[in-house]
């Protein structure tokens, strides 16, 4: 193996992402599968805006507008929401924290091709006979009873992905309790790190509950299992609770990381530490606690008492205040600071008074007896999606303009940046703060169609035209993507000047071995801490120069994965009973997994060694652009 | 003079007033124009929430645009570094402890209105001649229809629920299906429509719905529960307790027969005998729940709404009959080729079918 860069086809390319075990390779890949699914769900919301648009239109029948509505969220939460930021974590923190890599490359490769085959199996749904179509929650009692496989794609998919994502999360763990460089402690890890460590613990305690439901229904459905059946003593409210035991941590588990991306950009575009380092790291660990303790207020109107409404109320009015705590430490930190407004501080800036809002409204539909009027209604969609959008998806614009030198070596352009920024900002709140008042006045959610006498026309058109903003901003997202990788300008280790972590004192992108030597970390801000004594060498390092042990790639995680995708078509249409070719397929595909996991475990394969030599060679500037 | 100037007031008031009614919805459906006593008491907390809330906005405002104003980097200088501040532990208490008295603030009134709208205890109860001291409406909901059974009353209509004004009215609510959920905007709060258990809860209706510019409240079905959930609407009949026992002992006096020569051929048609109609259709007021497979149409001509959507009269009738699935996709009505031996009905039969569901009416 040589670290000598070599300039590769574009096939030989395609085989090494494919095969990567890298961090920084698999953040990519992440980025660009979780951005084309974004760009999916986006299509599908223009979708739903165009049919919403005027009273009566006829754009959508009623059954399509019901699986667009479904695939939507499933697709924006599960499909690009989390690998969005999964990209983040997977790209910074092992920099952060000076690592080579992550704790388990394999597993990091694994994770990405589950998710990935997940999430094409999912939406192949939409060629081979209709997309599900019972709400990205899929209550049981109408997933029961719905028609054809979309269901079933839901359940399997989630499935596979869900695996993928626990597998991510395990490994993200394991790499921040035993590989952060030496000096690294926990109350100096950049609360980036902070929030993807909380953030994995979440998945690791969240996802087991979906997959359980998942797990009911497929047996319900596939195999005559009667988990949900009433008629046969089944009960349809254990999914509702399964999935939001799931379903409340995981906005956490979205949101936590898109705080950690704005404490990283407050604090670098301010030039200053962090405002209370230590409340911020403990109301992360509180907010992610309590996360578990409130599910049942996506469930005051299913009957489940008095008692049980209150204290749930209760419970989910107290994460306000750790969320609070958050709000104000950020403002104390630009308060005093030397505030830049570049693009990812515009949408950091941009996210504090969307994200109060959301979390105000939070708050009312915490008060039960107000939730009977606002919940599933359009109250409910607004506020959601003022957490969502104005915490997730800023964050996630917000990091893709901060860390892209990081990721490829180039700085996106700041003036189409800013476009972007005013389109999809002005676009969001004409799109989502009129839906407040739209629940208010009686609008359910989830509706594909409504009358003229229900006084809610102009509201709608308001939002719809909202929408048309956003998807410019988008689509100039875009270009400016194009058109920054054509140009392809290199920039050094820190193009934004400012940057205050370990990640800023590698080169952009970093070498595939992140860190020729493993740095010492001397407190908080370590990299600001060296430039502040004018440390010419970027970093103190911890040990001297020597042989680096990395892994080999490999190709077996997509075999795994690809093994799982045909199990799933069997599976499915097993349940036919007249496909004959249903059972051997749901075989070999398990075969395929199973087997391949087999050749893993027997094979040793222990990886290989970059000389010192190498590493010297590189330093001088042979390899810098992070290939093998 | 004196006059005009007063009717110029009034004007301007009626005119202010409308615009603020705009802006809150339509009386109908809106819960910002509560007509009921659990609306209002959840317009309150709406109310008192937004307040607090919006004290929060206001300090979170003030700090943000000032922190942003005074510390640009343009204004401060280029090299500056800020002295870099570890943080405060007497703000950090601060920011801790108000927002628990926020909290404690919204908090008292949420537990006490939960217990309080979930309050059955005089739903049971009997007055001393036996009959019940309060109203109680069996609710079974449907793909895409809702039923209302009155046990006491011994009654049965769908599609439009009557009820009297000033009394609380129970509700027991139960799907037949999947899972829905009853909700009136302008009354109170939704609640579920569980497939597996029955879900009780009382509204209280202080408005006659005669005053409404539509006539009646508007229902809805506000959990996703198929195709035509947007659809699923039903409406509220409110009458004074007068006119409600007048309408009780209507509902449940015999149905006549038709007497119109149409009608009596619509009848025919509707029977049996015909397309068999009857056999989901009851014409009868008087009877159970969760029985017939189809709407109860005792009250058909008096509603607002064919099938809940659509307007009221023979054209949309002879509309609907022909065609349910165009105007409520995946709906479980017969289309007319199953029920008469595979032909369409004519437009005579059509006719005929209109003008006998018009003519089943229990109010004068």
């Amino acid at each position: 193996m040589s670290s000598i860069a070599q300039k590769k086809g574009f096939g030989a390319t395609v085989w090494d992402y494919m095969t990567t075990v890298d961090h920084k390779k698999i953040a990519i890949l992440y980025f660009i599968s979780g951005g084309l699914f974004f760009v999916i769900g986006g299509i599908e919301a223009m979708m739903i805006r165009i049919q919403l648009m005027k009273a009566g239109n006829d754009f959508l029948s009623a059954g399509l507008y019901n699986e667009i509505i479904t695939m939507h969220g499933t697709t924006m939460i599960f499909l690009a929401s989390m690998p969005l930021l999964l990209a983040f974590m997977n790209a910074v923190m092992p920099l952060q924290i000076g690592a080579r890599d992550v704790a388990f490359p394999f597993l990091n490769s694994l994770g990405f091709w589950l998710f990935f085959f997940g999430g094409i199996f999912l939406n192949l749904s939409w060629f081979l006979g209709g997309a599900p179509d019972a709400g990205w929650t899929n209550y049981a009692s109408l997933a029961m009873a719905s028609e054809g496989h979309g269901i079933d794609f839901y359940t399997l998919g989630l499935t596979i992905s869900g695996f993928g994502t626990l597998i991510a999360g395990i490994n993200f763990l394991v790499t921040i309790i035993n590989m952060r460089a030496p000096g690294m402690t926990y109350m100096r890890m950049p609360l980036f790190t902070w929030t993807t460590f909380v953030a994995s613990a979440l998945i690791l305690l969240a996802f087991p509950p979906l997959t359980i439901g998942l797990f009911f229904m497929v047996f319900d459905r596939l195999f005559g299992a009667n988990f949900f059946d009433v008629a046969m003593g089944g009960n349809t409210i254990i999914w509702e609770h399964l999935f939001w035991i799931f379903g409340h941590p995981e906005v956490y588990i979205l949101i936590l990381p898109a705080f950690g991306i704005f404490s990283e950009i407050f604090a670098i575009f301010s030039r200053k530490r962090l405002f209370g380092y230590t409340a911020l790291v403990f109301a992360t660990i509180l907010i992610g606690f309590y996360g578990f303790m409130v599910w049942a207020h996506h469930m005051f109107t299913v009957g489940l008492g008095p008692t049980a409404n209150a204290v749930f109320a209760l419970a989910t009015m107290i994460i306000a205040v750790p969320t609070g705590v958050k709000i104000f430490n950020w403002l104390l930190t630009i308060w005093g600071g030397s505030i830049s407004f570049t693009t990812p501080m515009l949408y950091a800036i941009a996210f504090i008074p969307s994200f109060v809002a959301g979390g105000v409204t939070g708050v009312m539909q915490a008060m039960a007896p107000l939730d009977y009027q606002l919940h599933d209604s359009y109250f409910i969609v607004a506020h959601f999606h003022y957490v969502i959008v104005g915490g997730v998806v800023l964050a996630i614009l917000a990091g893709t303009h901060l860390y892209w030198p990081k990721m490829f070596g180039t700085m996106l352009n700041e003036k189409l940046g800013k476009v972007t920024f005013w389109f999809f900002l002005i676009g969001f709140h004409l799109t989502f703060f009129i839906q407040h008042f739209l629940g208010l006045m009686g609008m359910p959610r989830r509706v594909y169609t409504f009358g003229t006498d229900q006084g809610w026309d102009a509201y709608n058109l308001i939002s719809s035209v909202g929408a048309l903003f956003m998807a410019i901003g988008v689509i100039v997202l875009v270009i400016n993507v194009i058109l920054t990788t054509i140009k392809n300008e290199r920039v050094g280790n820190d193009p934004w000047g400012d940057g205050r972590t370990l990640e800023w004192a590698i080169p952009s992108p970093p070498p595939f071995y992140n860190f020729a030597q493993t740095p010492l970390v001397r407190g908080l801000d370590s990299y600001w801490i060296e430039k502040m004594e004018g440390n010419k060498e970027g970093m103190v390092y911890a040990e001297p120069l020597g042989d680096i042990h990395m892994p080999n790639g490999s190709f077996i995680p997509v075999v795994i994965s690809f093994g799982m995708f045909v199990a799933s078509f069997g599976a499915l249409y097993h349940m036919d009973g007249d496909k004959a070719w249903a059972l051997p397929v749901l075989i070999i595909g398990l075969a395929i997994t199973f087997g391949s996991m087999l050749v893993r475990s027997l094979k040793d394969d222990l990886g290989f060694h970059i000389t010192k030599e190498e590493l010297l060679r590189d330093a001088k500037g042979g390899n810098k652009d992070g290939s093998k | 003079m004196k006059k005009g100037l007063k009717n110029w007031r009034l004007f301007a008031l009626l005119t202010a007033l409308l615009v603020f009614l705009s802006g809150c919805g339509r009386e109908e459906i809106s819960t910002l124009l509560p007509a009921g006593e659990v609306a209002s008491d959840q317009f309150n907390m709406l109310i008192l929430s937004s307040a607090v809330m919006a004290f929060v906005i206001l300090v979170v405002t003030i700090i943000y645009v000032l922190a942003i104003v005074k510390f640009r980097r343009s204004k401060i200088g280029e090299d500056v570094i800020p002295e870099q501040v570890e943080g405060s532990a007497k703000l950090e208490f601060l920011w801790t402890a108000i927002p628990i008295v926020l909290i404690l603030i919204i908090a008292v009134p949420t537990v006490y209105s939960t217990f309080d709208l979930a309050d059955t205890s005089t739903m049971d109860v009997a007055a001393e001649d036996g009959s019940m001291t309060n109203l109680t409406v069996n609710v079974n909901a449907m793909l895409y229809w809702w039923e209302f059974e009155y046990p006491e009353q011994g009654i049965v209509t769908s599609q439009e629920l009557v009820v009297p004004t000033g009394e609380r009215v129970y509700f027991n609510l139960l799907a037949a299906d999947v899972k829905h959920s009853f909700w009136i905007p302008s009354i109170g709060g939704k609640l579920d429509a569980n497939p597996e258990n029955v879900n009780t809860f009382y509204l209280t209706f202080d408005k006659e719905s005669s005053e409404l510019e539509d006539g009646v409240f508007y229902g809805k079905c506000a959990e996703l529960c198929g195709p035509s959930h947007a659809l699923m609407d039903f409406k509220v009949k409110t009458l004074s307790p007068e006119d409600f026992d007048q309408w009780v002992a209507a509902m449940q006096e015999e149905t006549p027969p038709a007497e119109e020569t149409l009608a009596q051929e619509g009848e025919q048609l509707f029977g049996a005998d015909g397309a068999g109609c009857i056999a989901c259709h009851a014409t009868s007021g008087v009877g159970k729940g969760g029985v017939m497979q189809g709407p109860n149409v005792a009250t058909f001509g008096d509603r607002n709404r064919v099938a809940g959507i659509l307007e009221h009269n023979e054209e949309e009738v002879k509309n609907w009959i022909s065609d349910p699935q165009k105007y409520k996709p995946g709906n479980l009505m017969p289309s007319p080729k199953a029920l008469n031996d595979g032909k369409d009905f004519t437009e005579q039969e059509l006719d005929a079918l209109a003008a006998y569901l018009m003519s089943l009416s229990v109010e004068e």
